[in-house]
């Protein structure tokens, strides 16, 4: 991203369209407006006095995309990666706290948290390319609002908490609340999603994301699972979260699947009962990247796939 | 294609003699530290003073006539200097032309550049805008009202061939139809090619296998998009800076187009992104050059990815039905196809050619072909490296492969048992020379990869197959400098990046000079006569005997220096490891003279030192190639995962090997992302649904493991140094290959494009529930 500072020429009117002159003095279309304030507060009131279209600018990686694309075009970029609190990651007591704008590359260089929540770190890992991920970040993955978004189905398994802030003040929503469909979030008009507070890692516990896509890097998933479960010391599952990405109108939290494992000793039976209740939950779309068919038959694949997965971890 | 060969045109005896370059890998690459450094410029990196921007409107229907075109509120917007559409363009007559591979009509290239009566894709062009900011340009756009008259659409071929489907073209009756129908169809030609006695071959037949294929259009993936920059003068001249795969063959496309002088138009070919036939056709040019004359500005187009994917051409999708009878001990008694081929929005796809390749490989007596050209509302298809090829390729190599096993034959050895070679008579005409098909498959047979154990739900497979190579119209020039340096001007455009380091090598090799002392570049329509484009596998092969040609007219020109200067006749004068000496002793003691000694002797003894070629080269040497691969099949995803795979190929002689290695590697990957997971898919609007490559999914590195080659070397008779094309053959294979591999881990057979996750899923499915149905009735 390029820092533009200054305020922007005066341009003429044609029609409600804006024009300046470019160095050659020609008729050239005025650019939108960017900002970068040092404080949530400023963020805060920007967004608040924008009459236009107003985007929330952290990574860039979807919103450059969409204006490339010329599927929006904003009057107003609010980029928030100068804003401290948002690109901090913090453990306090156990649980953590991570910063919207913090880049998966930075997540993926803290070793303590990847140790802390491995399955996590498998969806963030899978955002993009190596290129991308050093720009994208876990909010913009959660607020570009994307069913098959890679980091949220783990996030929304760890029990992950947003802290969003805006013209009313600060709240927080639970991760699985904020996605409401393709591109739609709860947020109210001017909310920016502050930060993310994952719980304390109970003992016995792990999590795990895998997704399902035709290439095997660079590609969005056509099914996504993530899973956290908890263990007691004779191996019974006590507690489990289990979230589908790419199956429906927005990222699931299966209560259906997470009972078929809790209780159990994850054993056959067990698996199979999840692979049913993670089909079932599924009410997907026939698109391009997949048919109703599939993403019902592979949501159930994969969560297995997935249970094993965070099994091995919670019982290392 | 489309031309008979020419008595007149020119053939070069291979010579079999001690090479000193020819053969090696030398480290520096003409092209390469300018591409890594970013200083190789490509035409988007083409700029001139007070250029404008050129931007396409393009139509959201996939079928509509057009009712009326408003661009006044465009014209009106402050920054636009041009806004163009059909009226700014001559419509064209009926005439055919070769374009690469395939052939044009001007008619339909006018239409298709910028539609007139109506749209027939989505993506199609209707007017187009130069402003001085992309953004004003695309402000402009949308100030173009456009009023259709949206009509029925069809998109696949086997509706577009219906007898109630919608007709694109009023006028077109199929051709080669006697008599002619009574009514317009979509099926523009019907083709056939006949050898032997077909029912008599399926009477000998023990086995005989009748399967059907479909495939979907795919795309080439070129990573750059088409650009061209045009600059036309008020003297009537137009430039043109443009990607492309022929600049000859541009110019005079451009004149045509535009009812200019071939003359006053030139084209400057800048470094090529890619082309693999998708740049032999004009999109872009002719609507700078007229964007530019309007304006009085030079004017520049970049498309975006979805303009690439929208509105040029992919290859040919397919319905192919093949049929093929053997005896019980593997021999191949009678082939027959029906080779249904869609063509886009306007007739000619590549079906001659693969009315050409489909069996070509196999020594037949009894064979018959029939296909059909399809229109449908997609864009123009355009060449896609060995276009057409491919996908008889997946229907004749699958078959082969179920008679192999019906006979209990190993599939190389069946191969073998009916392999083409010397003297072999094809179906659609001339008999094979020397070829190395049989070598690729003992050598297949041969290789470590056939040791490697399977484990489950892994599997093997074994396709081959074969193109021929054009030769056609190649000019170049060698110009000696005065420091005895060489200089090659060649008019092929290097599509692969390699063949301006072979041209170098055989330069030097020629000469007698080292590889570092001769240096390559590609000249533009003034520069050299005329080539014909870089299609068909020709660039290197029919490009070398154009610079070999040269070389030896700048040798003869050095030879009649020595001659004067040591006062000889010329032929007592010999061209020997890089000097001119005396033919022998009788001639007198002379100290032979090297290169740079004759250069800096040249002005006096009559003027600079050159030679020149314009010829039109006969052929350039058919190729064959086996491919074996290895995959893994997830039986609960059905995905497939390429394991191991392995790439023989006759090459003539390989001049860089390297190079030869990376085009057979790059040709298997295309047909790998071809076989696993490219299509364009449509929606019932018949608006294109995936127009980038996040969703258009070509593989990426993780995809493909180490690909294997091997080259072999069955010298082309009629080229110096035994080179034939070696571009094209390896897409071929990888389709069928994979097919067989599927098979043989999980016996299932895919004969449906691509063989994607959900449809190799859906397939083990319904083998589960015949397999089930089998077991049942036995058990009753």
């Amino acid at each position: 991203m390029v820092r533009v500072d200054g305020p922007v020429r005066p341009s003429v009117i044609y029609k409600d369209i804006p024009f300046t002159e470019n160095v050659n003095g020609e008729a050239t279309l005025t650019d939108m407006r960017y900002e970068a304030p040092e404080t949530l507060d400023a963020a805060v009131g920007l967004l608040a006095e924008e009459s236009g279209v107003a985007r929330v600018f952290a990574g860039g990686t979807d919103v450059m995309v969409q204006i490339h694309l010329d599927l929006i075009e904003p009057d107003l970029i609010v980029d928030v990666k100068n804003i401290a609190e948002m690109r901090e990651v913090v453990e306090e007591d156990g649980s953590w706290r991570i910063g919207a704008a913090v880049t998966g590359k930075e997540l993926m260089d803290n070793a303590a948290f990847n140790a802390a929540w491995p399955g996590v770190m498998d969806g963030v890992r899978l955002i993009g390319s190596v290129q991308v991920r050093g720009r994208a970040t876990v909010g913009g993955n959660l607020c570009n609002a994307s069913p098959a978004a890679d980091s949220v189905p783990p996030m929304i398994a760890a029990d992950a908490v947003a802290s969003v802030i805006g013209p009313n003040g600060r709240r927080d929503v639970s991760m699985a609340d904020i996605v409401t469909g393709p591109g739609q979030t709860s947020l109210e008009d001017g909310e920016i999603v502050v930060s993310f507070r994952l719980p304390k890692r109970p003992a016995n516990s792990g999590d795990a994301y895998l997704r399902f896509t035709p290439r095997s890097e660079m590609d969005i998933a056509v099914v996504g699972c993530g899973i956290n479960l908890m263990l007691d010391d004779g191996g019974t599952c006590t507690a489990a979260r289990v979230s589908l990405g790419a199956v429906a109108a927005r990222p699931l939290l299966v209560d259906d699947a997470a009972n078929a494992l809790i209780g159990t000793k994850v054993g056959d039976d067990a698996m199979e009962a999840l692979a049913a209740a993670a089909s079932a939950a599924c009410s997907p779309i026939d698109d391009k990247r997949g048919t109703i068919e599939y993403r019902t038959e592979v949501a159930g694949v994969l969560a297995q796939r997935t249970a094993v997965i965070a099994l091995e971890r919670a019982k290392s | 294609m489309g031309r008979a060969p020419s008595p007149f045109a020119t053939k070069i005896p291979y010579e079999e003699k001690d090479l000193k370059i020819i053969g090696s890998n030398p480290t520096a690459r003409g092209d390469a530290v300018d591409k890594v450094t970013g200083r190789a410029r490509y035409a988007a990196d083409v700029k001139l003073p007070g250029q404008l921007i050129g931007r396409v409107l393009r139509s959201p229907h996939a079928r509509a006539n057009i009712l009326s075109i408003d661009m006044s509120e465009a014209e009106a917007l402050p920054g636009v200097k041009a806004v163009v559409c059909r009226n700014d363009f001559p419509d064209m007559e009926v005439e055919h032309a070769a374009s690469g591979e395939l052939m044009v009509n001007f008619r339909d290239v006018t239409r298709n550049m910028m539609a007139r009566e109506n749209v027939l894709y989505d993506g199609h062009p209707v007017a187009a805008v130069a402003a001085t900011s992309d953004a004003i340009a695309k402000q402009a756009m949308k100030l173009i009202k456009v009023e259709y008259e949206v009509l029925p659409h069809v998109i696949d071929v086997r509706d577009a061939m219906k007898p109630d489907a919608p007709v694109l073209h009023e006028d077109q009756f199929t051709k080669g139809v006697d008599p002619k129908p009574e009514k317009p169809s979509n099926i523009a030609a019907r083709m056939e090619s006949k050898l032997g006695d077909i029912d008599k071959g399926f009477q000998e037949a023990e086995i005989v296998i009748e399967r059907e294929f479909n495939t979907k259009p795919v795309h080439q993936g070129y990573i750059e998009p088409q650009a061209s920059i045009a600059n036309y003068t008020e003297g009537g001249m137009a430039e043109v800076w443009t990607g492309t795969q022929g600049h000859f063959v541009f110019r005079a496309q451009i004149a045509k187009l535009l009812k200019m002088d071939m003359s006053k138009v030139k084209v400057i070919p800048t470094e090529l992104g890619g082309g693999f036939g998708g740049k032999n056709n004009v999109y872009l040019e002719p609507l700078a050059v007229v964007l530019s004359k309007k304006s009085n500005r030079p004017v520049k187009m970049v498309m975006d990815r979805d303009e690439v994917f929208r509105a040029t051409g992919p290859t040919s999708g397919t319905n192919v039905k093949v049929k093929m009878g053997c005896t019980k001990d593997g021999r191949i008694t009678a082939a027959q196809a029906e080779l249904n081929y869609q063509s886009g929005a306007y007739a000619g796809s590549s079906l001659p050619l693969a009315t050409i390749t489909v069996f070509t490989r196999y020594d037949l007596e009894n064979v018959s072909v029939v296909g059909h050209d399809v229109t449908t509302n997609r864009p123009k298809v355009a060449a896609y490296r060995a276009p057409g090829a491919p996908m008889v390729a997946f229907g004749v190599e699958t078959v082969v492969d179920e008679m192999a096993r019906e006979c209990g034959m190993d599939p190389i050895d069946f191969r073998l048992k009916n392999a083409a070679k010397e003297g072999t008579q094809t179906h659609f005409g001339p008999k094979l020379g020397p070829i190395g098909y049989i070598q690729t498959l003992e050598r297949a047979r041969e290789h470590a990869h056939l040791k490697e154990k399977l484990g489950p739900n892994q599997g093997r497979g074994v396709a081959s197959g074969f193109w021929f190579t054009l030769g056609a119209e190649t000019s170049a020039t060698v110009n000696i400098g005065e420091d005895g340096t060489a200089t090659l001007i060649f008019g092929t455009v290097d599509v692969t990046g390699g063949s301006r380091s072979a041209f170098a090598m055989i330069v030097a090799e020629e000469l007698g000079i080292p590889f570092e002392k001769v240096r390559t570049m590609s000249g533009d329509t003034s520069a050299l006569g005329f080539n014909f484009m870089t299609a068909g596998s020709r660039g290197t092969a029919a490009g070398s005997m154009a610079a070999v040609t040269a070389s030896r007219k700048a040798i003869a020109r050095m030879c009649e220096i020595a001659a004067r200067k040591w006062e000889v006749e010329p032929d007592q004068v010999v061209w020997e490891d890089g000097r001119a000496r005396p033919a022998g002793a009788n001639v007198g003691d002379f100290e032979p003279m090297t290169v740079a000694e004759l250069a800096k002797e040249a002005s006096w003894f009559g003027g600079t030192i050159a030679g020149h070629a314009e010829i039109n080269v006969a052929q350039g040497g058919p190729g064959f190639g086996t491919h074996v691969v290895d995959v893994e099949v997830d039986r609960r995803t059905g995905a497939v995962k390429i394991l191991r795979y392995t790439l023989i190929q006759d090459a003539g002689k390989a001049v860089y090997p390297e190079f030869i290695e990376g085009q057979f590697q790059g040709g298997a990957v295309q047909g790998i992302g071809t076989a696993l997971n490219e299509e364009y898919i449509y929606n019932d609007k018949g608006v294109l649904e995936n127009p980038g490559f996040l969703d258009y999914r070509v593989p990426v590195a993780s995809d493909v493991p180490f690909i294997n080659t091997e080259i072999v070397e069955v010298p082309n008779p009629d080229h110096p140094y035994g080179i034939r094309g070696i571009g094209e053959v390896p897409i071929i294979p990888p389709l069928p290959a994979i097919a067989n591999a599927i098979h043989d881990a999980v016996g299932v057979r895919l004969r449906d494009h691509p063989m994607s996750p959900p449809k190799v899923l859906k397939a083990l499915r319904d083998n589960m529930i015949e397999e089930a149905a089998v077991q049942g009735t036995a058990a009753e």
